[in-house]
């Protein structure tokens, strides 16, 4: 289990790398390394040239604003997790943050890297596609920003080719009168998820239920977001069938089994972490709501 | 008086080494080695058309590459089948690195040596081997089939058919007041030792010898091998055991075919050579158990007695039988337990699968056969409408019982007779325990939280310290230095504290003066191995012989000196004393001085030592006749059979109905091993094996499908559990002292894992009232039991389904 001779550049500015992506067809970036080192000691990938981007200057800042909350290519997810700043405008992100595999993995882990990684039990991607979020890629021809619907193509692949660095993630921040959950089920804690959920629930200025929304880890080739307004919504909060949400949930969803758990039971999964999520987003919707938020 | 050491909580003295970095494993020897790395089989089942190395050959750094043309002499021959018997009709084994044909996954085809190892990894890469597929038998039921056959001169795949009775079943079953019978499944998991395996050999041109360190549990048997196989005479070989980081029975095998080929490797290119086994090399390439299909036929009368129990089990041995069928045998003769079986009979066919090789794991066959005989307990009880703990006390052999003689022969070719136990006392130890009688309240508290609890026990017997022999060595320097070795290995298990514990004890020295070395052939030739929970009771009883003799030696010459009866001295704290006499007393180390008459001095304590020192008796020579020079003494241990350690677990699961996750809340353990010389460490030992116990049963599995590809040859998807997943456990001890040997101990390394597969299927059967048929079993698997047509059983009136 060692990697494949490759070669090593670490530019320290965004042009550099991409100079050394646009010469070298086989390189690829390495920001916090989890998902490719491992790769690369099974020899299941062999780029020529790894791009450590660790050096560049400018790509380590957690940018909050009332609108969001940017997220720079080498923010660990530990940082992210125990963002305060972060969390009070996009509370998704510490959540589905803490979720994420081990702590040693989240020191050095970054939440673009895994967004880049595209892998559909990621937390973050998910939490990018709930939120509606984006990221912002450079390219020797400038710098696009990619919604995450035409961002994900397929499980550990993205609409992002050539020379490009991803430099930021952009997750929106939490509407008022919302409240936010997040809860996986993993065999062993710290594993993949064989399912998680995270879900935003938005009151009307009755408390009434106006939307519900769902993004799912583990189920599909790239994150889902359903919206389950239609089994909850208009309803008071305290009197929302989350149940049928859930029920409604498991109809939209089509899973496939692996060694870890048929589709079905990912089904029924989808089902009960739908309904515990929703339960809990909306008590904290309905109290963010009192408090005239 | 010195400290009481015996049976005292010491803390290891291995830890601050070990857990500061400081200890040294194989990896962290011969920084300046080659590096070697292995080619492995792709396919389950293959022949090998050709082997092409040409295109490795330009890669820079590379040394060396062997297939088996290259291998000569008894290199080419099969490896050793370790432990022949009788039933064994058609044993196999493989070479060092594939003849013409490969049998599974994993197995080794080429060798390179290279400059490092990812220049050797390079290589491997380059090189092209053609294989012509064959047809792939995967698990015990394809073997049992026999549609395909693994070696085509054994068409039915059996190795070997183990039978064993103990009076005419069929007759006994017949006249059986009742009869019930029942197949159900077991899984394959594996040791996975934090270290893999790991070879560092280096070889000594002009003196022709050559020196092994390997990650082993039988030293001096890899060097056996070694020599054998190299055609080295014995004392040319050294094998030492470094630390090693687990062994869980893995490493008892030998000589795997890298404890073969590295050291050809060093002698041929006359340079150290290193190979460090990588995890997925350990999963596809090192050794498997527990696979089982058992078919169990019990009869019982009106009160839940048993009358006879047939069991005929499928037992799936991999590719190949190096380690005979001491599995098969310890399932077979280990399945009855505690309870009075008065006709049993067991057949075990041991069949070939084109997997990887199966052989000892912790527990060993004995999770498997104590699986078979605690879930017929449960069914009596379910179907005599009885508590499942009476059931089972109603079987259990009495405490007058002992010597209680199964008559069966166990795996070291012995009677498998208990030697002393008391069963009824652990059964009523784990009962208040886990309070048995009361769970009924705490259901029923689980049910108003949405919750099904359920509750499970298992009892079994630990056949332990097997022969034929272990030795020790103690010898006593000059300084006060006591050095003690036994050439049986460590794995991590704290033998260094408890041998030092048994001979600071024994010989009434500081703890802090004892140095233990173990695994070692420089230090002690004579040795067997560590397995089947025998380290305490073999070289534990040796080293504390040794110790005696030590002892005895060092009261006859201190009694010389102070011109009193040795019967009259002691030794405290390092110091012969006469007993109520202070003052008159003698240091051991002057002891251990004088018992070696020196001609020469070089230093002042050898000055007492020398010929012009003091008076001395003119008449007699220095050295006795009949006595040796030095404080030293050898002794061996070899027990005229196994000895029997026991004990009882119960579980606890909470099960979510709406995810089916399964939670282990409770873990109780009543734990019997005799004396117990460490309680701390034999508790360690219960921790981990219930640790294993718990991932046996609820998240380990070897998932190969049906090409014989192992699916989750990763620790990512094959679920050790961690930290996290293993519940606490609780544990109370229970003393019965084994009459077999001078300390009364027995074993404890393995205890731990047997029940938890049988203890947990049942909570979890009382949990959901579904039949559980197989283990392990996870969350997805549940979810399917529950909305199968699978039996629904209820285990109380007030059970789930009341």
């Amino acid at each position: 289990m060692k990697p494949a001779p490759f070669g090593y550049a670490d530019p320290t500015t965004v042009e550099d790398a991409l100079d050394v992506l646009a010469a070298d067809e086989g390189a690829k970036v390495l920001a916090g390394g989890q998902s490719l080192l491992p790769l690369l000691s099974m020899r299941l990938a062999a780029p020529t040239t790894l791009v450590d981007i660790n050096r560049v200057p400018g790509l380590d800042g957690i940018e909050v604003t009332p609108d969001g909350v940017r997220v720079g290519a080498l923010v660990r997810h530990a940082r992210l997790l125990h963002s305060t700043e972060a969390a009070a405008v996009q509370p998704l992100l510490g959540r589905a943050t803490a979720n994420v595999a081990h702590p040693a993995i989240r020191n050095r882990g970054t939440t673009v890297g895994s967004i880049a990684h595209a892998d559909p039990s990621g937390e973050m991607t998910s939490v990018l596609a709930l939120t509606d979020g984006s990221v912002t890629v450079a390219t020797p021809g400038g710098r696009e920003t990619i919604g995450w619907r035409d961002l994900f193509v397929g499980p550990l692949e993205t609409s992002v080719h050539g020379p490009a660095v991803v430099l930021d993630a952009f997750f929106p921040g939490l509407p008022e009168r919302s409240g936010t959950a997040f809860a996986e089920i993993a065999r062993r804690k710290g594993d993949y998820a064989v399912c998680g959920a995270g879900v935003v629930v938005t009151l009307d200025a009755d408390r009434r239920v106006s939307s519900a929304r769902a993004a799912y880890l583990s189920v599909g080739l790239v994150p889902e977001v359903h919206d389950l307004s239609d089994a909850v919504a208009g309803k008071p909060v305290d009197s929302a069938d989350w149940a049928a949400a859930g029920e409604l949930a498991r109809g939209l969803v089509d899973p496939d089994g692996d060694l870890h758990a048929s589709a079905d039971y990912r089904r029924l999964l989808v089902g009960t972490l739908t309904e515990r999520t929703l339960a809990t987003a909306a008590a904290e919707a309905a109290s963010r709501a009192g408090a005239g938020q | 008086m010195t400290t009481k050491l015996f049976g005292e909580p010491v803390r290891r003295r291995e830890d601050a080494r070990l857990i500061t970095g400081q200890g040294r494993y194989l990896d962290d020897i011969g920084s300046s080695a080659y590096a070697a790395a292995f080619l492995r089989s792709p396919y389950a089942h293959a022949r090998i058309v050709d082997i092409d190395v040409t295109p490795a050959v330009d890669v820079e750094g590379l040394l060396a590459v062997y297939t088996y043309e290259d291998l000569v002499g008894p290199m080419a021959e099969p490896l050793p089948v370790l432990i022949p018997h009788p039933q064994l009709t058609s044993p196999r084994t493989g070479f060092p690195l594939a003849k013409n044909v490969v049998n599974h996954v994993g197995e080794a085809v080429v060798m390179v040596v290279a400059t490092d190892r990812y220049v050797a990894e390079d290589a491997l890469d380059k090189i092209v081997v053609t294989y012509e597929e064959l047809p792939v038998v995967v698990g015990v039921d394809a073997a049992r089939e026999a549609v395909h056959a693994v070696h085509d001169d054994v068409p039915d795949n059996v190795a070997a058919r183990h039978h064993q009775e103990t009076g005419d079943v069929e007759p006994a079953l017949a006249a059986s007041p009742h009869t019930l019978s029942f197949t159900q499944y077991f899984e394959r998991s594996a040791a996975m030792p934090m270290e893999g395996k790991g070879v560092h050999a280096r070889w000594d041109d002009a003196d022709s010898s050559l020196r092994v360190y390997t990650s082993t549990q039988a030293s001096t048997s890899v060097r056996a091998a070694i020599a054998a196989k190299l055609q080295l005479s014995l004392e040319k070989v050294e094998v030492i055991a470094p630390d090693v980081g687990g062994g869980f029975g893995v490493k008892i095998v030998h000589p795997w075919p890298e404890e073969l080929l590295v050291p050809m490797a060093a002698r041929l290119l006359g340079h150290e050579v290193k190979w460090s086994e990588d995890r997925r090399e350990h999963f596809t390439s090192s050794a498997h158990e527990r696979q089982q299909r058992q078919e169990v036929t019990v009869g019982y009368d009106d009160d839940g007695r048993i009358t006879a129990l047939d069991v005929h089990i499928w037992h799936d041995n991999g590719a190949y039988t190096p380690y005979g069928i001491i599995v098969p045998i310890v399932t077979a003769t280990q399945l009855v337990g505690p309870y009075v079986i008065p006709v049993y009979r067991v057949r075990v066919e041991s069949v070939f699968t084109n997997t990887v090789i199966v052989t000892p794991y912790r527990g060993a066959g004995r999770p498997q056969g104590c699986f078979a005989m605690e879930r017929a307990m449960d069914r009596i009880a379910q179907e005599r409408g009885l508590d499942r703990a009476e059931v089972r006390m109603r079987n259990l052999i009495q405490a007058d019982q002992f010597p209680y003689d199964h008559h069966l022969t166990f795996q070291d070719g012995r009677p498998v007779v208990y030697d002393s136990g008391d069963y009824v006392g652990l059964m009523d130890k784990l009962k208040a325990l886990v309070r048995w009688d009361s769970f009924e309240e705490r259901r029923a508290e689980a049910r108003a939280r949405g919750r099904h609890l359920g509750i499970g026990m298992a009892m079994y017997v630990e056949g332990t310290g097997p022969g034929p022999y272990e030795g020790g060595h103690v010898q006593v320097l000059g300084s006060g230095k006591v050095l003690v070795s036994t050439g049986l290995t460590s794995q991590g298990q704290g033998h260094e504290t408890v041998f030092a514990q048994l001979v600071a004890s024994e010989l009434g020295v500081p703890m802090e003066d004892v140095e233990v070395t173990t695994g070692d052939t420089r230090r002690f030739g004579y040795a067997v191995g560590t397995f089947a929970s025998r380290a305490a009771v073999m070289s534990g009883n040796a080293v504390a012989l040794a110790a005696r003799g030590v002892k005895e030696k060092a009261l006859r010459i201190a009694a010389d000196v102070l011109e009193v009866d040795p019967g009259d001295l002691e030794i405290d704290e390092g110091l012969v004393q006469v007993k109520g006499t202070p003052g008159a007393s003698i240091p051991l180390r002057t002891v251990a001085v004088l018992s070696n008459p020196l001609r020469y001095a070089f230093d002042e304590a050898a000055k007492q030592a020398t010929q012009f020192a003091g008076p001395g008796d003119d008449s007699k020579p220095p050295v006795a006749v009949g006595d040796a020079p030095g404080l030293e003494h050898t002794d061996y241990y070899s027990p005229v059979r196994s000895t029997f350690a026991s004990g009882a677990h119960a579980a606890v699961v909470e099960i979510d109905p709406a995810t089916w996750e399964i939670d282990v809340v409770d873990y109780a353990v009543v734990h019997d091993c005799g004396n117990v010389v460490n309680p701390m460490i034999v508790e360690g030992q219960v921790h981990g094996g219930v640790a294993q116990g718990v991932g046996g049963a609820l998240y380990e599995r070897m998932a190969y499908d049906r090409d014989g590809q192992l699916q989750n040859a990763s620790f990512m998807d094959f679920l050790m559990p961690y930290a996290s997943e293993v519940p606490d456990v609780v544990i109370d001890h229970q003393e019965t002292p084994s009459p077999l040997n001078p300390l009364g101990l027995k074993g404890a390394g393995e205890a731990g894992v047997i029940p938890g597969s049988a203890a947990i299927a049942s909570a979890i059967e009382d949990a959901v009232g579904r039949r559980i048929a197989a283990m392990p079993i996870s969350p997805t698997e549940l979810y399917d039991l529950v909305r199968s047509d699978a039996d629904q059983v209820s285990n109380t009136k007030t059970g789930v389904l009341a």
